[in-house]
C-alpha cells in the first residue's frame, strides 16, 4: 500500500518535471534543424521560474474568473497526466478515472481557458476561444471513437489494462491500430496547438489559436499556464508510448526494480518523442486554419474507420 | 502461422483502404499521385504475401507487374502529362472533403456488410480480402464522382483497378493469363484517357471534365 | 397509506391551489400564496415518490369511478412513475420557490399563477395515470395548463406565433399518442395498463403502435424533426416556466415512451431500436448546432434540451436493442444511463433556465449581444450558471458527465449484440454522441461566455444588479445537487435500481458498496470513474498549485489595460459577438442543418460609408419539412371552405353519409 502509494506520488512528481524537459528537447531540436544554436535544453524551466516571479498584470475588465482559471486548467491536466500509466501500469489510482474521463479532464481545461480568452473582451481572446472551441469539438470525439477501437481490441477503456493488454502476445497486427495511432498522432498534433494545426512560437498572428487565448495573461498565471501545455504534451505522447509502444512498462505487481527500470526507458521514449515531434514540426508546414477541420475530420473518420474495421476481424474468434 | 499470415495479410489489405482514404483526403495532384504510388506498392507487397502464403508462384508475377506498372510507370506517365499540360496542381472537389469522407465511410460499411453476409462461410482469407477489396473499388469510384480535374478522375478508375487485383489475388485459383489481360487492358485505357486528356486540354485549355458537359444537347 | 392516494391528494390539492390562484391573483398576496403552496405541495409529492422509488413496495394502485365505463380513472404508483414524479416535482419544488423571488416582477401576474399549479398537476397526473383514457386527458390537460402559460406575454407577436405553433403540434403528438393507445388496446378496448400489460399485442401491431408512440412522445420531447415547436414555446414562457417544461415536460414525455416501449408493447423486436438511435442521435446534433447558431441566451438552452432528450433516447434505443437480444446487464446499464440523464437533465437545465431568468430581470434582455461582463454585476448568478454550463457540457467532476460517460460505456458494449446493422450503427451513433457532447461545451462557452464575460455590450448589461436571495437559493441549491449527484453518482445509480428493474427486469450491479465510491458499470477491469477523487486531486492540485506560487514567488497583482497585442479597441462592439464565436463552427457544420447565408457589403478604399455584414440562418428542417405539410393544408383548408357554404339538406346529407359508410365499414370488417 505505502509503496503503491509512493509510486504514484513518483508519477506525479515524474511527470511534471519531465514535461518542461519534454518542450526544451522539442525546442532544441527544431533550432538544431534550422541550424540555430537555440536556447538550452533547460530553458523552459528558467522560463517558469522567471514568469512565477514576476508581478501578475491583469486586465481592468477581467473578472474572477480569469484569475482563478489558470490554475483549473493547471490542475485538471496534472490530474488527467497522472492518470497515465507511463511507467507501470496498475498504480494506486489508475482506477479512478479511465480514457473517457482522462480526455473529458482534458475538455475541462480547455472549457476554462476558452472562458479565459472570452473574459477579458478584446478581439484576439475571443478568436483564440472560438478557433479553440470549434478544434476541441472535433478533436474530443475524434479522442472517443480511438477509445472505441483499442476497447474493441483490449476490452477495456482503463488504461492500464488498456497497456498491459498492448504488451501482451494476444494483440497481433492490426490495420485497426495502425489508424487508431495515425488519428491518435493527429488528435495530439490538434490539441497540443502543433504544426500544422497551430504554432506554439508565434504571437501577432493571425492565425494563431491557442497563444491568442492565453494573451492577455502574464507574470504567474501564464507560468502556471505554460507549464499545463507542456503537461498537456507529455500526457499525448505518453500516452502514444502507453498503448502503441508499451515495451518496457511494468506490469501491476512487478518489482520495484521493474518499476525503476520501466522508468529510465520511459523518459528514453518520451524524450525520443519529443525529438519526432520537433523533426516533424520541421519538416512541414503550418495549413491554413479552415483546412484544420479536414485534418482533424480526417483523424475522426480514421478512428471510425478503424473500429469499423475490426469488426471484420472480429468475426474470425 | 496462421495467425501471422492473417494478421499480416490483413494489415496490407487494410492498408490499402487506408490509402484509399488519403486520396480522398489530398488536394494537391502531386500529393494525390504519390498516395497512389504508394498504395501501388502496398498492393504488389499484398499480393506477393498471397503469393507466399497460397504458395503460388504466379502471383509474384501479378506482384512485380503491380509494382512495375502502377507503382513506377503509370504514377511517372501522369506526373509527366500534368507537368507537360501545365495543369492546376490544386484538385478541385465537387463535395468538400469531410462529406466525401463520410460517404466513403459509409461506402466501406456497405461493403462489410454485403461480403460477410453473402461469403460468410468462404476461406477467412479470401473473405477479409474481399470485403476490403469491394471498399477501394467503391472508393475508387467515389473519388471519381467526386473529382472534378480529369488527372485525378484517371487516379480514381487506377486505384479502382487496385482493388479489382487485391480480390482476384485473394481469391484462390484465378489463372495468371486473366490477370495479365486485366493489368493490360488497364494500361491500355490509360492510353486511351492520356490521349483524351490531351485533345480536353488542346481543346478547351483546362482538364476539368466539366467543360466538357457544355456541349452537350439538351441540358439546361 | 397508498402511494398512489396521496399522489392524487397532493394533485387535487394542487388543482384546489389554481382554482384559488385565479380570483387572488391580482392582489399581492396571491404570489406567495400560489408559489408557496406549491412549494409546499411539490416537496410533499417529492417525499411520497422518493420513499415509493428507494422502499418501494409492490405497486400501489387505486381505481376511482371517473372516466370511462368498465375502466374507471385508474392510477397507481410504481418504481417507474415514482422516478419521473421525483424528477418532476424536484424541478417543481426548485421553480415555486425560485418563483417567489422571481415573480415578483411579472406584469400580469393573473395569465401566470392560475395555471402554474394547474400544469404542475397535470405533470403528476399524467406520471399515475394507469389507463390510457385517463393518461390522454391528463396529457391534454398538461398540455393546455402549458400552452396558455406559453401566451401569459401574448402581446408579443412571436409569443402569439409559438402558441400556435405549440397548439397544433400538441394536438398532432396527442393524436400519435392515441393512435398507439388505441393500437395497443386493440378492437375488445383494454384500456387499463393492467388488461394491456396481460394481452400484448401481436407482433405487427406492436411494432406500429411503437412507432406512433415514438412521434407522438416524441414530438411531445422535442426529437427531430418534430421540435420546430420547442425552441419557440419554452422561451415564450416566464422563465421558472421555461425551466419546467424544458427540464419536466419533456421528461414526462420520455415516462410515456419507457411506459409504452418497455412497459405495455410486449416483447421487444430489435428492429424498432434502429429509429429510435438514429432520431435520437440526430436531434442531438441539430440540436447542439442550433443551439450554437442561436443568439437569444432562452433559445440557446431551449435548443441544448433537444440535443440533451436526443442523447436520453440513445440511452433508451440502446437499452431496447440490449433487451431485444437479451443481454440484459447492456440494457440494465443504458436504460440507467438514460435515467440518469434524465434526472440530471432536469437539474441543470432548470438551473440553467432560472440564470437565464435572473439576467432577464436584472438586464431585461435576451440577446446575447446585448450583454456582457455580467459576472462582474451578478458574481453569485454568475457562478451558479457557470457550475451549470459545465454540468451541461459534461465536465468532470460534476453530474452531467456522469450520465454521458455512462451512455457511451453502453456504446462500447454493442459489440456483443448479434446484429449486424446495429454493430455497425452503434459506433456511428457513440461517435456523434461524442461529437455533440464536445460542440456543447463550446456552445455553452459561447453560451456563458458572451453574456457573463467581456465588456458590456449595453448599458442595460453595464447597469445590472444582482437579483433577490430566494432566486439566488433555488439556483444555489441545484448546483449543489449537481456537484453532489457528480461526486457520489453511485449512490444515484442505486437509487435508480427500482425503476431499472421495472423496465428492463434486470438492474446494474450495486454502486454504493464499491470502495472509495467509484463507479464500475461492468467491471472494474474494464471501466471505473471516481468522482469523488477526481474532485478531491482537482481541488488539491489547484489549491496547492497556488499555495506554492503565492507563497514562493509572487502574489503581486496590478490592474491595467487591456494588452491585446498594443492595440486595444475601447468600444465593446471590437469583442467577439455570439455570431462570431460561432463563425468557424457555422463555416463547417452549417451546411447540414442550416442554408447559412452571409454578405459582405464592404466599402471600397477611400469610400466613408459604414460596412455592413449581415447573417441570416434558414432552417433546413422548417424549409423542406414543414413549409409543403403547411401549403398542403391550406389548399385543403381553401377545398374544405366550400363546406361552409351548403344547404341545411346537404350538411344533412353529409352526416347521413357519413353514418352509412361507417356502418358498412363495420359489416365488412373481418
Amino acid at each position: 500500500m505505502i509503496v503503491d502509494l509512493v509510486f504514484q506520488l513518483l508519477q506525479m512528481t515524474l511527470v511534471i518535471m519531465v514535461a518542461p524537459l519534454l518542450t526544451g528537447v522539442v525546442r532544441a531540436t527544431k533550432a538544431r534543424l534550422n541550424r540555430r544554436r537555440g536556447p538550452p535544453v533547460l530553458q523552459p524551466y528558467l522560463d517558469l521560474v522567471r514568469l512565477a516571479r514576476k508581478e501578475a498584470i491583469i486586465a481592468d475588465s477581467a473578472s474572477w474568473l480569469f484569475r482563478i482559471t489558470p490554475y483549473i486548467v493547471f490542475a485538471s491536466t496534472w490530474v488527467a497526466t497522472a492518470l497515465i500509466p507511463t511507467f507501470a501500469t496498475g498504480l494506486l489510482f489508475s482506477w479512478s478515472a479511465d480514457l473517457i474521463a482522462i480526455i473529458a479532464l482534458l475538455g475541462a481545461g480547455r472549457f476554462f481557458l476558452a472562458l479565459a480568452g472570452l473574459d477579458v473582451g478584446t478581439s484576439f481572446g475571443g478568436l483564440g476561444s472560438s478557433r479553440e472551441s470549434l478544434f476541441g469539438a472535433l478533436a474530443e470525439p475524434a479522442m472517443i471513437v480511438i477509445v472505441f477501437t483499442l476497447a474493441l481490441v483490449a476490452g477495456s477503456t482503463q488504461l492500464s489494462t488498456v497497456a498491459a493488454f498492448m504488451t501482451s502476445s494476444a494483440v497481433g497486427l492490426r490495420v485497426s491500430l495502425a489508424m487508431a495511432l495515425v488519428a491518435l498522432i493527429i488528435v495530439a498534433l490538434a490539441e497540443n496547438g502543433r504544426i500544422p494545426v497551430d504554432n506554439p512560437s508565434t504571437h501577432l498572428e493571425l492565425t494563431m489559436v491557442h497563444e491568442a487565448m492565453i494573451l492577455e495573461y502574464s507574470g504567474r498565471h501564464l507560468a502556471v499556464i505554460e507549464l499545463a501545455a507542456m503537461l498537456k504534451l507529455a500526457l499525448y505522447i505518453s500516452l502514444i508510448i502507453c498503448v502503441f509502444i508499451p515495451w518496457g512498462l511494468a506490469i501491476a505487481d512487478a518489482s520495484v526494480a521493474d518499476r525503476l527500470f520501466g522508468a529510465f526507458v520511459f523518459l528514453a521514449k518520451l524524450l525520443a518523442g519529443g525529438v519526432a515531434l520537433g523533426v516533424f514540426e520541421t519538416s512541414i508546414a503550418k495549413m491554413r486554419v479552415f483546412r484544420v477541420p479536414d485534418f482533424v475530420g480526417a483523424a475522426l473518420m480514421l478512428g471510425f474507420l478503424g473500429a469499423l474495421l475490426l469488426f471484420v476481424s472480429r468475426t474470425l474468434k | 502461422m496462421k495467425g501471422l499470415a492473417f494478421d499480416v495479410s490483413h494489415l496490407l489489405a487494410g492498408g490499402l483502404v487506408l490509402l484509399s482514404f488519403v486520396q480522398l483526403y489530398q488536394n494537391r495532384l502531386y500529393a494525390l499521385l504519390n498516395v497512389y504510388s504508394l498504395q501501388a506498392f502496398v498492393l504488389a507487397l499484398s499480393v506477393a504475401w498471397q503469393a507466399f502464403v497460397q504458395d503460388e508462384s504466379h502471383l509474384y508475377v501479378t506482384a512485380f507487374i503491380a509494382f512495375l506498372f502502377k507503382a513506377i510507370v503509370v504514377p511517372t506517365a501522369l506526373h509527366r502529362v500534368i507537368v507537360q499540360l501545365g495543369i492546376q496542381r490544386d484538385v478541385e472537389n465537387v463535395v468538400g472533403v469531410g462529406p466525401t469522407m463520410l460517404a466513403g465511410l459509409a461506402l466501406v460499411a456497405l461493403a462489410e456488410v454485403v461480403m460477410l453476409r453473402i461469403a460468410g462461410d468462404a476461406d477467412v482469407l479470401a473473405r477479409e480480402d474481399l470485403a476490403f477489396a469491394l471498399s477501394v473499388v467503391l472508393l475508387g469510384l467515389l473519388m471519381m464522382v467526386v473529382r472534378r480535374n480529369a488527372v485525378s478522375m484517371v487516379v480514381g478508375f487506377m486505384s479502382l483497378e487496385n482493388g479489382l487485383i487485391l480480390a482476384a489475388a485473394g481469391a484462390k485459383g484465378m489463372p495468371l493469363v486473366v490477370e495479365i489481360s486485366v493489368a493490360f487492358s488497364v494500361l491500355v485505357a490509360l492510353v486511351v484517357i492520356g490521349v483524351f486528356l490531351f485533345r480536353i486540354s488542346e481543346t478547351f485549355a483546362t482538364v476539368d471534365a466539366e467543360a466538357l458537359d457544355s456541349f452537350r444537347d439538351g441540358r439546361r | 397509506m397508498n402511494g398512489a392516494a396521496l399522489c392524487l391528494a397532493g394533485d387535487a390539492a394542487l388543482l384546489a391551489l389554481a382554482v384559488a390562484g385565479a380570483p387572488t391573483s391580482a392582489r399581492p398576496l396571491g404570489r406567495p400564496l400560489v408559489y408557496g403552496g406549491s412549494l409546499v405541495l411539490s416537496l410533499a409529492l417529492l417525499a411520497v415518490a422518493a420513499e415509493a422509488l428507494l422502499f418501494g413496495g409492490p405497486g400501489a394502485s387505486l381505481v376511482l369511478p371517473l372516466g370511462l365505463p368498465w375502466v374507471g380513472a385508474r392510477f397507481s404508483l410504481d418504481a417507474l412513475s415514482a422516478f419521473f414524479l421525483v424528477v418532476v416535482n424536484l424541478s417543481a419544488a426548485a421553480a415555486s420557490l425560485y418563483a417567489l423571488g422571481y415573480g415578483r416582477h411579472e406584469h400580469d401576474p393573473q395569465r401566470v399563477l392560475p395555471f402554474f399549479p394547474a400544469f404542475l398537476a397535470g405533470m403528476n397526473l399524467v406520471l399515475v395515470a394507469a389507463d390510457a383514457y385517463t393518461f390522454l386527458l391528463s396529457w391534454e390537460f398538461m398540455s393546455l395548463a402549458s400552452w396558455a402559460l406559453v401566451m401569459a406575454h401574448h402581446r408579443d407577436g412571436q409569443n402569439a406565433r409559438a402558441g400556435y405553433v405549440y397548439l397544433v403540434m400538441a394536438s398532432f403528438g396527442t393524436f400519435a399518442l392515441l393512435i398507439a393507445f388505441a393500437l395497443l388496446a386493440g378492437l375488445d378496448g383494454h384500456f387499463a395498463f393492467e388488461a394491456i400489460r396481460a394481452a400484448p399485442p401481436a407482433a405487427t401491431v406492436a411494432i406500429l403502435a411503437l412507432v406512433a408512440a415514438l412521434v407522438g412522445a416524441g414530438s411531445k420531447a422535442g426529437l427531430a424533426p418534430l421540435h420546430v415547436w420547442l425552441p419557440l414555446a419554452h422561451p415564450a414562457a416566464p422563465s421558472h416556466v421555461s425551466a419546467l417544461m424544458s427540464g419536466a415536460m419533456t421528461k414526462v414525455a420520455v415516462y410515456a415512451f419507457i411506459r409504452i416501449a418497455f412497459d405495455l408493447a410486449g416483447p421487444p423486436d430489435w428492429r424498432f431500436s434502429i429509429p429510435v438511435l438514429v432520431v435520437g442521435a440526430a436531434s442531438g446534433l441539430i440540436g447542439v448546432l442550433q443551439a450554437l447558431m442561436d443568439a437569444d441566451l432562452k433559445r440557446v438552452l431551449a435548443y441544448s434540451t433537444i440535443e440533451n432528450i436526443g442523447l436520453i433516447f440513445v440511452g433508451l434505443g440502446l437499452a431496447y436493442a440490449f433487451r431485444a437480444s437479451g443481454l440484459d446487464a447492456a440494457a440494465a446499464l443504458a436504460m440507467t444511463a438514460a435515467l440518469l440523464h434524465v434526472f440530471n437533465h432536469a437539474l441543470f437545465k432548470s438551473l440553467l433556465f432560472f440564470g437565464s431568468g435572473a439576467v432577464l430581470t436584472a438586464t431585461g434582455e435576451r440577446r446575447l449581444n446585448r450583454l456582457g461582463g455580467l459576472l462582474n454585476r451578478m458574481p453569485a448568478t454568475g457562478l451558479f450558471m457557470l457550475v451549470g454550463a459545465a454540468a451541461i457540457s459534461a465536465l468532470p467532476p460534476l453530474n452531467g458527465f456522469v450520465s454521458e460517460w455512462m451512455i457511451l460505456q453502453a456504446v462500447l458494449l454493442s459489440p456483443a449484440l448479434p446484429q449486424w446493422t446495429l454493430k455497425i450503427l452503434a459506433p456511428a451513433v457513440g461517435a456523434s454522441v461524442a461529437l455533440t457532447a464536445a460542440l456543447a461545451a463550446a456552445c455553452f462557452v459561447r453560451a456563458f461566455g458572451i453574456p457573463f464575460l467581456g465588456r458590456p455590450r449595453s448599458d442595460a448589461a453595464a447597469k445590472a444588479e444582482e437579483v433577490d436571495r430566494i432566486s439566488l437559493a433555488a439556483m444555489g441549491g441545484l448546483a449543489l445537487l449537481c456537484l453532489i449527484f457528480g461526486i457520489f453518482p453511485g449512490q444515484a445509480i442505486d437509487a435508480l435500481r427500482a425503476a431499472v428493474d421495472q423496465a428492463i427486469g434486470a438492474h446494474m450491479p450495486t454502486q454504493s458498496s464499491i470502495a472509495w465510491l467509484s463507479i464500475e458499470p461492468v467491471a472494474a477491469s474494464r471501466s471505473s470513474y471516481n468522482g469523488l477523487l477526481v474532485a478531491l486531486f482537482i481541488a488539491l492540485s489547484a489549491i496547492m498549485a497556488a499555495t506554492i506560487i503565492h507563497r514562493f514567488a509572487t502574489a503581486a497583482l496590478r490592474r491595467a489595460p487591456a494588452w491585446d497585442c498594443g492595440f486595444p479597441d475601447p468600444a465593446p462592439n471590437t469583442q467577439y459577438s455570439a455570431e462570431s464565436f460561432s463563425q468557424p463552427v457555422r463555416r463547417v457544420f452549417g451546411r447540414i442543418a442550416f442554408t447559412p447565408e452571409e454578405r459582405i457589403d464592404m466599402p471600397r478604399p477611400g469610400e466613408t460609408r459604414a460596412a455592413y455584414f449581415d447573417l441570416r440562418l434558414g432552417d433546413r428542417i422548417w424549409t423542406t419539412g414543414y413549409l409543403p405539410i403547411l401549403k398542403v393544408v391550406e389548399r385543403a383548408a381553401t377545398l374544405l371552405n366550400h363546406l361552409q357554404f351548403l344547404t341545411i339538406r346537404q350538411y344533412l346529407s353529409v352526416v347521413f353519409g357519413a353514418l352509412v359508410a361507417l356502418l358498412v365499414v363495420l359489416a365488412s370488417w373481418p
